[in-house]
C-alpha cells in the first residue's frame, strides 16, 4: 500500500511543471519516490548466488584477503534471505551465516562452526560492528528494504559523467552506527554510484563507491566491485563479486539449519 | 589403525581427485603444568603433534556429498593420548525434504556453554581436552525430515565408541588410572548394541527449540576399582544401557540470549540414584563495540544443576558459570574468553583462559589455561588438583 502511494507521487511529481506545483513534492517524498523506483527496478530475481573476495587493507597498506559464497532468496514483501559459506581464511573454512533479514523487525541470524559441528542463533544486534574484520558492517551487507529508511531527495549531481539524484537517507532500525547516509543514484539504473556513511556524531565515517556495473537477465544491475574507504582509520575493504548467478532454482528450504550444516 | 588411514586416504584420493578438494590443519602443542605431578607414574609438561586433513566431495547437483577427515595426535608423554579417529567418513544425499547422512559424524545437539548436556550422539575424545568439547566420530545412518513444522531426526548408531582417558603417565586423569583395556558394558552385545535416537527442532521467530530422545549404551561410564592384566589396581569403566530426554530451548531477544537445556535420564546401575534430572540454564548478553572500534564484551552466566547432588558422579551438582567473551572483531580475528565455574556446595572453583589469534593468512595460535581450585575429596575432579595447566598451540591451516 504505502509502496503505492509512492508510485502515486512519483507519477504526480511529473506534472509539476504544469500545475503551478498545486502537488507539489516535498524532497521528502521525492526522495522516497526514488527509493521505491529503485526497489521496484530490482524485484523479480528470484535467487542469485555469487562468489565475493574481500581484500582488507590496513592504514599501511597491508593486505589480507577472504573468499566466500553467497546465496540469496528474494523474499517478496519481507527482507531477502542469505546463507553465506567461508572458504578463506583457512582457519574459517566452512564456517556458514545464515540470516533472515527484515525490513525493520530484528533479522534471524545463525551460524554454523565446523569444528564443533554446532549451529548457534546469534543476535543480530550487532548493526554496526565490521563484517569479518573489514570495512563493512553488518548493517551495509544486510538486504536493503525501502522501510529500513527515511528519505531525502537533496539535488541532482553527474558523478563521473553519470548522473544522479542525491538522496539522504536515515535508518529507521535500532542500534544503526549511523545518523545518516547520502547516496548518488544513477537516474538511468536506479543503482547507487556512492554511499556517503555519517557516524553517531554525524561526521563523515565512510564512502562506498560501486563500480563496474554489469546488468544480468537483461533487467538487473550488479556493482562488480565496491570499495569501502573508512576515514577515520585510513583502512579500506575492496568487495569483488565473482560469478554472479541469477535464478538458480533456489527454494527455501537451501535456507534453514540443516542446509547451514551441509553449506560448502 | 594409521596404516588403515593411509590406505582408504590414498584410495580416496584416486577414486574423487577430478573433483574434490583437500583442506585440513596440522598443529603443535604445548602443555605446561604448574605443580608437580600428584600420583606416581605421572610425567610433567608434555608436546605432542596433530594432524587433521580434511577430503570434499561435492556431486555436481550438490545433493550427494562425502566427507573424510582422519585425525590423528602423537603425545610426547602419554601414550594413551598418542590416538588417531576417524572423525568423518560421511556420505550426505539430499531427496528434497529428506536428507541421509550415512557413515562416521559428528553430531551436535544443545544451546548452552559450560556443559552439553543434551548432546548425547558423540563420545568425548577426553584425551583431546578436558573441556569435552572433542568427540570421536560416531558410525550412524541419519534421516533428517524437513518440515514447516520443524526438523525430523531419527539416527541410528550400530556402534558405540568407548571415552578415551589419559594413560598412567598421562595427567588430567583419576587415581588409579582408567584402564581401557578392560571394559564392562551392561548389554551382552557390548560395543556392538545398536542405539537409537529421535530428534525433533524448530525455530519460531525468536525460539529455537529442540527435544531429543537418546535409548542406549551411556556416553559417560561409571568406573569400577578392579586390576588390569599386570595385576595393577586400576578403574575399569562400565557402561549402562540408558534412556535419555532432552530439552533445549534458546530465546533470542536483541543482545540477549536466554538458554536453557533439560534432561532426564534413566537405566543407571551401580550404587547411586538409577535416574536423575540434570539442567543448565543461563543467559548470554553482548555489548556491541564497547572498547576501541570494533571490540564486543560478551557476558555469560549460567547455573548448572544435577539432582543427584554431591555424588562423584558429576562434578557440577550446584554450580555457577561465569563467563566474560572479548571479541575484537580485528583482520585477526582476535577473541578471548576468560571463565569460571563456582561450586556453590564447596569452595572449589575451575578457572579457565582461551584466546586465539590468526598469524598471516595461514596460521592460527591458541593459548588456553585451567586452574583447578579446592576441589573437595569427594569432587570427582579432585584428582585434577595439581593438574594446572598452561597450553599453547599453534596450526597451520590449508
Amino acid at each position: 500500500m504505502r509502496s503505492y502511494l509512492m508510485i502515486m507521487g512519483l507519477f504526480i511529481s511529473g506534472f509539476n511543471g504544469l500545475s503551478f506545483n498545486v502537488l507539489a513534492e516535498t524532497a521528502e517524498e521525492k526522495g522516497l519516490a526514488i527509493a521505491v523506483e529503485a526497489d521496484k527496478r530490482d524485484t523479480g530475481w528470484g535467487d542469485q548466488r555469487a562468489k565475493l573476495v574481500m581484500i582488507l587493507k590496513n592504514r599501511f597498506g597491508q593486505e589480507s584477503r577472504r573468499e566466500n559464497r553467497n546465496k540469496t532468496l528474494e523474499v517478496e514483501g519481507d527482507g531477502d534471505k542469505t546463507l553465506i559459506v567461508f572458504d578463506s581464511p583457512k582457519d574459517i573454512k566452512g564456517t556458514a551465516f545464515l540470516s533472515f533479514t527484515h525490513a525493520l523487525r530484528p533479522d534471524e541470524q545463525w551460524i554454523f562452526l565446523p569444528a564443533l559441528k554446532r549451529v548457534k542463533r546469534i543476535s543480530s544486534s550487532n548493526k554496526s560492528g565490521p563484517f569479518l574484520g573489514s570495512e563493512f558492517s553488518y548493517e551495509d551487507i544486510s538486504s536493503q528494504e525501502v522501510e529500513k529508511y527515511k528519505y531525502k531527495y537533496l539535488r541532482d549531481e553527474k558523478i563521473n559523467g553519470r548522473d544522479t539524484f542525491v538522496v539522504e537517507a536515515i535508518p529507521q532500525y535500532k542500534k544503526s552506527g549511523y545518523t545518516r547516509l547520502i547516496n548518488w543514484i544513477d537516474k538511468e539504473r536506479y543503482q547507487p554510484l556512492k554511499t556517503e556513511f555519517y557516524d553517531r556524531k554525524n561526521s563523515l565515517l565512510k564512502t562506498l563507491i560501486y563500480s563496474e556495473y554489469k546488468q544480468y537477465l537483461n533487467k538487473y544491475w550488479r556493482a562488480s566491485r565496491m570499495d569501502m574507504q573508512n576515514h577515520i582509520t585510513g583502512k579500506s575493504t575492496r568487495l569483488e563479486f565473482l560469478e554472479y548467478k541469477f535464478r538458480t532454482g533456489l527454494k527455501d528450504r537451501d535456507f534453514n539449519r540443516n542446509a547451514l550444516k551441509r553449506a560448502r | 589403525m594409521f596404516t588403515k588411514l593411509l590406505f582408504i586416504f590414498l584410495l580416496i584420493h584416486i577414486q574423487f581427485s577430478y573433483a574434490a578438494e583437500w583442506s585440513g590443519q596440522l598443529g603443535i602443542e604445548s602443555r605446561i603444568f604448574t605443580e608437580a605431578a600428584a600420583f606416581s607414574g605421572q610425567e610433567g609438561d608434555s608436546n605432542s603433534i596433530f594432524f587433521q586433513p580434511e577430503f570434499y566431495y561435492e556431486s555436481e547437483s550438490g545433493n550427494d556429498s562425502f566427507t573424510f577427515v582422519p585425525f590423528a595426535r602423537l603425545d610426547q608423554t602419554d601414550n594413551q593420548r598418542s590416538h588417531a579417529d576417524i572423525r568423518e567418513l560421511t556420505w550426505v544425499k539430499v531427496q528434497n525434504d529428506l536428507e541421509w547422512r550415512v557413515g562416521i559424524r559428528k553430531v551436535f545437539w544443545g544451546v548452552t556453554e559450560a556443559q552439553h548436556l543434551v548432546d548425547i550422539i558423540n563420545q568425548t575424545d577426553t584425551v583431546e581436552n578436558p573441556d569435552g568439547e572433542d568427540k570421536l566420530g560416531q558410525p550412524m545412518v541419519n534421516l533428517s525430515y524437513i518440515t514447516d513444522i520443524g526438523t525430523f531426526d531419527v539416527f541410528i548408531l550400530p556402534y558405540f565408541r568407548e571415552r578415551t582417558f589419559a594413560g598412567k603417565k598421562g595427567r588430567l586423569r583419576s587415581q588409579p588410572y582408567v584402564d581401557t583395556s578392560t571394559t564392562f558394558y551392561e548389554s551382552a552385545d557390548r560395543e556392538k548394541h545398536i542405539d537409537y535416537a529421535f530428534r525433533w527442532a524448530h525455530s519460531i521467530s525468536e525460539w529455537d527449540v529442540g527435544l531429543s530422545y537418546f535409548n542406549g549404551t551411556s556416553r559417560t561410564p561409571r568406573f569400577v576399582l578392579g586390576k588390569n592384566s599386570s595385576g595393577e589396581t586400576v578403574f575399569n569403566p562400565y557402561y549402562d544401557l540408558i534412556e535419555q530426554f532432552g530439552l533445549d530451548i534458546q530465546a533470542t531477544f536483541n543482545s540477549w540470549l536466554w538458554k536453557l537445556e533439560a534432561i532426564h535420564l534413566s537405566g543407571l546401575g551401580g550404587s547411586g540414584a538409577s535416574n536423575f534430572i540434570g539442567l543448565t540454564a543461563g543467559l548470554e548478553y553482548t555489548f556491541y563495540s564497547v572498547i576501541g572500534e570494533a571490540t564486543d564484551i560478551g557476558l555469560v552466566i549460567e547455573y548448572l544443576y544435577d539432582d543427584r547432588g554431591i555424588t562423584i558422579a558429576s562434578p557440577f551438582q550446584n554450580d555457577i558459570m561465569f563467563g566474560l567473551r572479548f571479541n575484537l572483531n580485528d583482520e585477526q580475528s582476535s577473541e578471548a574468553l576468560f571463565g569460571m565455574i563456582k561450586d556453590m556446595d564447596f569452595d572449589s572453583a575451575l578457572y579457565f583462559i582461551e584466546a586465539s589469534r590468526r598469524l598471516g593468512e595461514s596460521f592460527k595460535i591458541t593459548i588456553e589455561a585451567r586452574q583447578y581450585s579446592n576441589i573437595p575429596v569427594n569432587d570427582i575432579l579432585h584428582a585434577y588438583l595439581k593438574d594446572d595447566y598452561i597450553q599453547l598451540e599453534l596450526s597451520y591451516y590449508f
